[in-house]
C-alpha cells in the first residue's frame, strides 16, 4: 500500500497527487514513468514522474481524469488514502546534457512531465526556451513553475483564452525560423502535436525527443502492447522509451493503437458514471 | 485395478467448458488415487525420480496415497518440491517421470503428475502438520524474480536456515504461473495458496520492485545480502518480424494472456483492464503458450480459434495433454503454415496471407526445417492474432548489473549445477538461463542453486573464520 501524501487540483479534471515511495522518489529520474493500481480490480496505469522528494518518499504525478480508473481516482482518492501498487522508475531517463539553447514544448497534460526535463536542462546549463499550450486557461497548469526554470516561455491557448492564441508548433516555427541555433527540442503531449511539433522540427534538422504514451499492461517489457515503429524497427515504449527520436516515430500507427480500446473505456466509463450516479 | 490403463479422471466436458475459465480436470477421490497408486510397481530402480527435475521420490509418496497415508504422502513430495500443486497440473510428466516409468514400457505409465495433484489438493482440504522450519542463521539471500525458479530457490533456502527476501517486479508474486498460464489449467487461487506456504515459512516477497533500477544487483551484495540468485524469466515477447505486425488486433501471447490471467480481463468491466476479441482469432506457435491462448480465444468467446504452426503435429512442443485438450475444444490446427504478413481493414487486421509449409532437412535442432512451398500462399480472414512464439530474457536485471556475462542471445551464462554467474556471489536459473523452458525445470534450476548457494557461503563462513 502506498499513502497519497498530497492531493491538489490543477485545473478541470487534472489533479497532481504525490505518493509515498521513498525508494522510487530516491532514484527516479525526469523522463521515467511509474505504473500505479489502485485497487484488486484496477488496472496498471503508467504516469510519467514529474517530481521526486528524497526527504518525504514523495513521487510527484499529475493525473487528467479521462477514463474509469482516473475518474475513480479523482474521486475517492484523498490525501492520506492509500492506493494498492506502486512500481518504479520505469523506462529510460531523459539525455541530459549541455545542448546549449533547447526549446521545451508541452502540450495539454504533457506540460507535467515537460516540467522536470526542462528544470534538468536549465540545471545542466542549457539556455531554455518553454512553449506550452492547452486548449484553454482553464486546463494550462504549472505555468509559474516552467516559468521559473526557462529563461524565456511562450504561453499558447486555441482559444487564446491565455496567452497567445494558436497551437504550440507556431512559435516553435518562428523561432527555428529565425536562425536562433537551437541544441536539441523536447515534445510531448497528445500523439498529434508531438507528430506536428516533430514535422516542423525536421525542416530544421533540429534533434527532436517525444515520449510515447502508448497503451501499456505491465510496463516492464513483458507484453508488448506498447510497441511502436522507430524507423523500421519495432522498439517497446516501455524499456526501450518513452523517449524516442521523433523524427522517426511512426506516430498514425501510435494514434491508431491509442484508440484500439476506445468502445471498451468509453463502456468502463459510462458504467462508472452510472454507479456514481453521475449520468442516467 | 488394471494395470494397463491409468485411472482417468474427470474433466469438464469441452461443449461446457469453453464457456469459462474454471479448471478443466477435476481431480481424483481418495479411491481413485488409491486405485491408480496401487498400479506402481514399486520398482527397485525408481526410474522415475531420475526423470524428475527436482527429483521427487515418487515411490515413497505413491506407496503412502496406496496405503491412504495422503499427509505422509504430501509431506514426502515437500521434501524436494516446493510447488506440487503446480507441478502436478504444468509439468511434462510424459518426457519426465512418466516418460520413464517402468510400467510404461509395457502399459500407461502410472499417473504420476495426477497423484500428485491429488496429494496437494487433499492437502489444502486437510490441516496436515506444518512442516518445521529451521531458525534463521543470520546469513541473507536476495531472490530477483517470484516465478518458478525464484520460489523454488527461496523456499529451499529457507529450509537450510537462511533469511530470504525475494524482489518481485509485478503486483503479484508467481511469475508466468500467474500471468501466463490460464485459469482453466492452473488456478490462480492454488498458486497463491503454494506462496502463502513458503511465506508462512518464513520467506518474504516484496512486490512492485524493480530490481535494476531502485536497487542494482551490487547494492544489494553491499546492503546486507551475502548472496543474490537472478530469476528473472524469459519475459520479453518475440514477434516474427513479418508486417503488418503492429497493427491493432495483433497481440503478443504475453499481452493476450497477461490481460487475461493477471488482470482478469475475462471479467472486464467488473476489472478494468479489457480485452478485445474477434470472431475468428489465430495463434501463430505451436507450444503450451499457444495451446493456452488458442484456448483461452474461445473462452473469450472467439467463434473459432485456429492454431497456425509451421511444422508438422508430431513436432508441436506442446505437452500432450494440452495439444489433446485443445482439439477436444474444436481448436483448428492448420499445420504446416506459417504467416507471411498480416492484411489490414480500418486500422485493424483482417487477414493473414500464409504459405503451406514442407519439412525437409532435419535442422540444429535436429526436427526437420519447414521449407515454404512456392506458390501455395492463401489467405485466413481473422479479427485477432495471437503470436505465441517464445520470449527472449527480460532485459531489466541483465542490463543493468556490472560483470555479469551475457551470451549473445542476452541470457545470463550461468552453470547448468550450480547456477554461478561470472560474478561472485550471484546465481541465476530458470528462463533468465536457458531461455524459455517449462516450470519445473526452472525450479530444477532454482533447487540446484540453492544447494550451491548454501554451499558457497558456507565455505565462505569458514574461510572468514
Amino acid at each position: 500500500m502506498y499513502k497519497i501524501l498530497g492531493k491538489r487540483t490543477l485545473g478541470p479534471q487534472i489533479r497532481e497527487y504525490v505518493i509515498e515511495a521513498p525508494e522510487v522518489a530516491r532514484v527516479a529520474k525526469p523522463g521515467q514513468f511509474v505504473v500505479i493500481r489502485l485497487h484488486e480490480q484496477g488496472e496498471r496505469i503508467p504516469l510519467t514522474v514529474v517530481d521526486t522528494d528524497r526527504e518525504s518518499g514523495g513521487v510527484t504525478i499529475v493525473v487528467q481524469e479521462v477514463g474509469k480508473s482516473t475518474r475513480e481516482m479523482g474521486d475517492h482518492f484523498e490525501s492520506g488514502d492509500t492506493i494498492l501498487d506502486f512500481a518504479g522508475p520505469l523506462g529510460v531517463a531523459s539525455e541530459i546534457e549541455n545542448y546549449g539553447t533547447v526549446i521545451c514544448v508541452g502540450g495539454g497534460l504533457g506540460i507535467a512531465p515537460l516540467y522536470p526535463i526542462a528544470r534538468a536542462l536549465k540545471e545542466a546549463g542549457n539556455t531554455v526556451i518553454g512553449i506550452v499550450g492547452a486548449r484553454s486557461e482553464d486546463l494550462l497548469f504549472y505555468i509559474d513553475r516552467m516559468d521559473a526554470v526557462c529563461d524565456e516561455l511562450i504561453v499558447m491557448t486555441d482559444d487564446g483564452s491565455a496567452g497567445r492564441k494558436g497551437f504550440v508548433s507556431e512559435p516553435l516555427r518562428e523561432i527555428l525560423s529565425s536562425g536562433r541555433k537551437i541544441g536539441r527540442v523536447w515534445a510531448i503531449g497528445p500523439a498529434i502535436m508531438m507528430k506536428v511539433s516533430a514535422q516542423v522540427t525536421r525542416e530544421f534538422n533540429i534533434p527532436t525527443v517525444v515520449s510515447l504514451n502508448s497503451v501499456m499492461i505491465d510496463g516492464t517489457g513483458m507484453c508488448g502492447g506498447c510497441r511502436v515503429e522507430i524507423g523500421d524497427e519495432a522498439k517497446f515504449a516501455c524499456v526501450d522509451g518513452p523517449e524516442f527520436d521523433g523524427h522517426r516515430v511512426n506516430f498514425d500507427l501510435l494514434m491508431s493503437r491509442q484508440r484500439f480500446y476506445h468502445d471498451e473505456e468509453a463502456c468502463a466509463l459510462d458504467r462508472y458514471l452510472k454507479s456514481e450516479g453521475k449520468k442516467e | 485395478m488394471s494395470l494397463q490403463k491409468q485411472t482417468p479422471m474427470r474433466q469438464q466436458p469441452p461443449q461446457a467448458r469453453i464457456h469459462n475459465f474454471d479448471e478443466v480436470p477435476l481431480g481424483y477421490s481418495e479411491n481413485e488415487a488409491i486405485v491408480e497408486a496401487e498400479r506402481c510397481l514399486q520398482c527397485p530402480t525408481a526410474p522415475c525420480v531420475e526423470g524428475c527435475p527436482v527429483n521427487v521420490d515418487i515411490p515413497r509418496f505413491i506407496e503412502h496415497v496406496k496405503n491412504s497415508r495422503f499427509a505422509e504422502a504430501i509431506a514426502a513430495i515437500k521434501d524436494t518440491n516446493s510447488l506440487p500443486a503446480v507441478c502436478g497440473r504444468v509439468c511434462p510428466q510424459e518426457t519426465q517421470c512418466q516418460g520413464v516409468c517402468t510400467l510404461g514400457r509395457r502399459f500407461d505409465p502410472v499417473a504420476i503428475g495426477k497423484l500428485e495433484r491429488f496429494c496437494a489438493d487433499w492437502e489444502s482440504e486437510h490441516t496436515a502438520p506444518k512442516a518445521s522450519v529451521p531458525e534463521k542463521n543470520g546469513q541473507r539471500v536476495a531472490v530477483i524474480g517470484a516465478g518458478p525458479a525464484g520460489l523454488t530457490a527461496a523456499g529451499d533456502l529457507r529450509k537450510r536456515g537462511y533469511d530470504v527476501v525475494v524482489f518481485e517486479l509485478l503486483h503479484v508474486a508467481g511469475g508466468v504461473l500467474m500471468y501466463g498460464i490460464p485459469e482453466f489449467r492452473l488456478p490462480k487461487q492454488i498458486v497463491q495458496r503454494e506462496i502463502s506456504a513458503l511465506k508462512e515459512m518464513g520467506v518474504e516477497i516484496h512486490v512492485n520492485k524493480v530490481v535494476g533500477q531502485i536497487y542494482s544487483v551490487d547494492d544489494l551484495l553491499g546492503s546486507g545480502y551475502d548472496a543474490v540468485f537472478i530469476g528473472t524469466g524469459a519475459g520479453l515477447p518475440r514477434f516474427l518480424g513479418v508486417p503488418g505486425e503492429n497493427l491493432n488486433g495483433v497481440y503478443s501471447a504475453n499481452e493476450f494472456l497477461t490481460r487475461t490471467n493477471l488482470m482478469r480481463a475475462f471479467r472486464f468491466p467488473e476489472y478494468d483492464t479489457p480485452i478485445r476479441i474477434g470472431k475468428r482469432v489465430i495463434t501463430v506457435g505451436g507450444g503450451n503458450v499457444a495451446m493456452d491462448s488458442a484456448r483461452t480465444a474461445l473462452r473469450l468467446g472467439a467463434e473459432e480459434s485456429i492454431i497456425v504452426y509451421r511444422r508438422s503435429a508430431e513436432e508441436l512442443p506442446a505437452r500432450e495433454e494440452e495439444v489433446e485438450h485443445a482439439r477436444e475444444e474444436g481448436i483448428d490446427f492448420q499445420l504446416l503454415t506459417n504467416p507471411l504478413r498480416f492484411l489490414e481493414k480500418d486500422g485493424a487486421v483482417a487477414g493473414a496471407e500464409c504459405i503451406r509449409m514442407e519439412l525437409g532437412e532435419p535442422d540444429e535442432s535436429g526436427r526437420r526445417r519447414p521449407v515454404p512451398i512456392e506458390g501455395s500462399e492463401f489467405v485466413i480472414d481473422v479479427d485477432t492474432v495471437v503470436i505465441a512464439i517464445g520470449n527472449g530474457p527480460h532485459p531489466l536485471v541483465p542490463r543493468t548489473t556490472k560483470g555479469l556475462d551475457l551470451n549473445r542471445r542476452g541470457n545470463i551464462v550461468a552453470d547448468s549445477e550450480t547456477g554461478s554467474t561470472s560474478k561472485e556471489g550471484v546465481f541465476a536459473g530458470g528462463d533468465i538461463v536457458t531461455g524459455a523452458a517449462t516450470v519445473i525445470e526452472a525450479m530444477g534450476a532454482g533447487k540446484r542453486a540453492a544447494a550451491a548457494i548454501d554451499r558457497y557461503l558456507q565455505s565462505k563462513e569458514k574461510r572468514t573464520e
